[in-house]
């Protein structure tokens, strides 16, 4: 007689059966966690550890990196302050004390910790990883089950190694088709998000797949991963192929000789089974996809550049009514005005979700021969960005254009360091949340792609990168 | 921490969708190592204006709303930034339960974590109890709205409406109980310590020196 063919099983069913511990009657399961990942926000977790006379069981699977408290001025004394300090040298302190690897400000593995955990091998195919910050759903991209926590949760974590969660529902968003030029990452899950919601996908975790998304370098799919929590979902993952594997061979942390062939063997079998049921399927068309901005307080409210400022007036929902009128209201536009015309201060390239060396690159493909006319920031993830760029002449792209070279760091993303957009400004930035007061009181950021962010630079407004790059600079 | 069994006071509402861990605490105030201070970070762009001077028209400065100890909020509150300020700001300004749609995720567990009851509720039940809370308004007062997690269930005594709200059994036990998870883990400790091996020796690439 044959054997029953097992259940197909996608890849987030593989992930939590591999690391679920037991299942508590009241409804969670308490997982295993394979990677932790902290930051200089980190520090309530450690003050709850010592409060509760705890310490940190698996030192050896947890990594730190100083990223929203570090000042991004070249050099970076100049923009410290006593309380940035203060909270840089506790984490070193908390870093030091528990014997966890530290990726200090001044060394080249430094950089925000969604940059560092790929580019260091410490995120791998088939782990749990959890960081007390909410984009950790980037290293979805790697094939990991990665999502953000809070610091109650992350105490728990750096105590047990393990996590309470209620299982996700399973969704699959299937792009299909070849993305168009100047068309990137970032467009493709705006695109998501402007057509699933802000709370999308709540109660799921995201699969992302179809052609396009095959089609997609690694950094890419980390760019992709990376906005999954603004849609409200519990993580997002691409399910790793050769193209990750060629990425994370010889990185620093990443397995080795033997142990690199036995978890590749492992990790070729992570994949969602031919057949396997998802909850809720969404598929969007690659080709219909164009550079979009954000006009908006959340990231739902984006639209291809070349609309308009919508008008409430054709809403019929009246609270969704109310939000528009209140997002056009803090963003200071009126209806019916084109995108591609609104007027922009300031420009920041660079975070978690575009900070890495193809968005510089992107970048810098459009400011050569150019020049900025606004204040533009250009921040790199990390120090390894940093220094690729620098190898590649992209630094003095960046300053021949007349933008603004800086340390690695989150920056004008949280704006926590100093990096700050001044009221009223409107800023034109890569980074993942335009909500208000995120880049500061009163700033009103768009949200874009390195790509459209540049041209907005040259131009002073937004503008369709696609025109610009039509001209020869 | 306290346990939660039952809470009586007039509500607070705020009801916008998507009101974001940014707007509930600005990034700013995040450095602050957890102190009373918390409470006066709460809404603060939005409770303040530039000069530090409260804003008349937001709920919380306003008489009855001044001391209440329950919010009601919009869908999708406490989505976006996991910061966990954003309810110790709620907690030291004395809102124990927030009452909503839906809730950002990693929202919901801090307000677990830390005594705070999130209570899911229809939209038009929440409309409901606050229809029943507003008789006096206007009168310089609002009646108060009962919430009791034993019997997951809200009232508005005055008038008998009532709803019954979602939360999840082992969330409900940790509220109860004033039980945070390392307390609802401490049972756990020789399945963790057997998992852990096993996961180490099937992964070896993941346990790293020593």
């Amino acid at each position: 007689m044959r054997e029953p063919r097992p259940r197909p099983r996608t890849a987030l069913d593989k992930l939590w059966d591999t690391h679920e511990i037991l299942r508590h009657p009241g409804g969670p399961s308490l997982l295993y966690v394979s990677r932790v990942l902290v930051h200089d926000g980190s520090f309530h977790a450690f003050d709850m550890l010592r409060d509760a006379g705890l310490a940190v069981r698996r030192p050896a699977q947890i990594f730190g990196t100083a990223d929203h408290y570090v000042s991004t001025v070249p050099g970076r004394i100049a923009g410290e302050t006593a309380e940035t300090r203060r909270v840089l040298d506790l984490f070193a302190r908390n870093m030091r004390d528990n014997a966890i690897v530290h990726f200090a400000a001044g060394t080249p593995g430094q950089g925000i910790v969604h940059v560092v955990g790929p580019e260091q091998g410490i995120t791998l195919p088939g782990t749990l990883l959890v960081c007390g910050d909410s984009h950790t759903s980037t290293h979805g991209g790697l094939g990991a089950f990665a999502f953000g926590i809070g610091q109650s949760e992350l105490a728990h974590v750096l105590a047990t190694q393990t996590i309470w969660q209620h299982r996700p529902r399973r969704m699959r968003i299937a792009i299909e088709g070849r993305l168009g030029r100047f068309v990137s990452a970032k467009d493709v899950i705006l695109a998501i998000i402007a057509r699933i919601g802000t709370s999308g996908a709540m109660g799921f975790m995201i699969e992302y797949a179809g052609s396009a998304v095959r089609a997609l370098s690694v950094e890419e799919r980390l760019t992709l991963c990376n906005m999954s929590i603004e849609a409200a979902a519990r993580a997002g993952m691409v399910a790793a192929d050769d193209k990750v594997f060629d990425y994370l061979h010889g990185r620093p942390h990443a397995p080795s000789g033997a142990a690199w062939d036995h978890a590749v063997a492992i990790w070729r079998g992570l994949g969602t089974d031919p057949g396997a049921v998802f909850d809720r399927e969404v598929t969007l068309d690659a080709e219909a996809i164009a550079p979009m901005v954000s006009w908006g307080t959340t990231p739902e409210q984006t639209l291809p550049i070349d609309a308009r400022v919508p008008s409430p007036a054709a809403e019929s929902d009246p609270a969704r009514r109310a939000q528009i009128e209140a997002s056009l209201a803090y963003m200071g536009l009126t209806p019916g005005r084109p995108l591609a015309e609104i007027g922009i201060d300031v420009v920041f390239i660079g975070s978690c979700t575009n900070g890495r060396i193809e968005d510089l690159r992107a970048a810098a493909q459009v400011l050569r021969g150019r020049r900025t006319t606004v204040r533009t920031l250009v921040v790199p993830g990390s120090g390894q960005v940093r220094e690729q760029a620098r190898a590649e002449g992209l630094d003095r792209i960046f300053q021949a254009a007349g933008a603004e070279w800086r340390e690695a760091g989150c920056s004008m993303c949280v704006a926590m360091n100093g990096d700050i957009v001044a009221p009223g400004q409107r800023c034109a930035s890569t980074s993942n949340r335009n909500f208000a007061g995120r880049q500061g009181i009163g700033a009103r950021t768009h949200l874009m792609s390195p790509a459209m962010a540049a041209a907005a630079a040259v131009a002073g407004c937004l503008t369709d990168v696609r025109r610009l790059e039509a001209v020869d600079p | 921490m306290t346990p939660f069994t039952a809470l009586t006071s007039v509500a607070a509402p705020l009801r916008l969708a998507n009101l974001d861990t940014d707007q509930i605490i600005p990034a700013r105030f995040l450095r602050h190592p957890r102190n009373p201070g918390y409470g006066g970070f709460l809404f603060h762009d939005l409770r303040f204006d530039g000069d530090g001077q409260e804003r008349g028209d937001f709920v919380l400065n306003r008489p009855p709303f001044r001391q209440a100890r329950i919010l009601v909020a919009g869908s999708n509150f406490g989505g976006g930034s996991s910061r966990e300020g954003a309810v110790f700001a709620l907690a030291d300004f004395g809102i124990r339960c927030v009452i909503a749609p839906s809730f950002g995720q990693i929202f919901y567990k801090n307000c677990v974590g830390n005594g705070v009851l999130p209570a899911r509720l229809a939209e038009d039940a929440i409309d409901g109890l606050l229809a029943a809370t507003e008789a006096e308004t206007g009168t310089g007062g609002a009646r108060p709205l009962c919430v009791d997690l034993e019997a997951q269930q809200i009232t508005a005594p005055q008038t008998g409406a009532a709803a019954s709200f979602e939360i999840e059994p082992f969330f409900r036990e940790m509220l109860l109980r004033g039980l945070n998870e390392i307390g609802m883990t401490q049972a756990h400790h020789a399945e963790i310590e057997a998992f852990e091996a096993a996961y180490l020796h099937r992964f070896p690439h993941i346990g790293g020196p020593g």
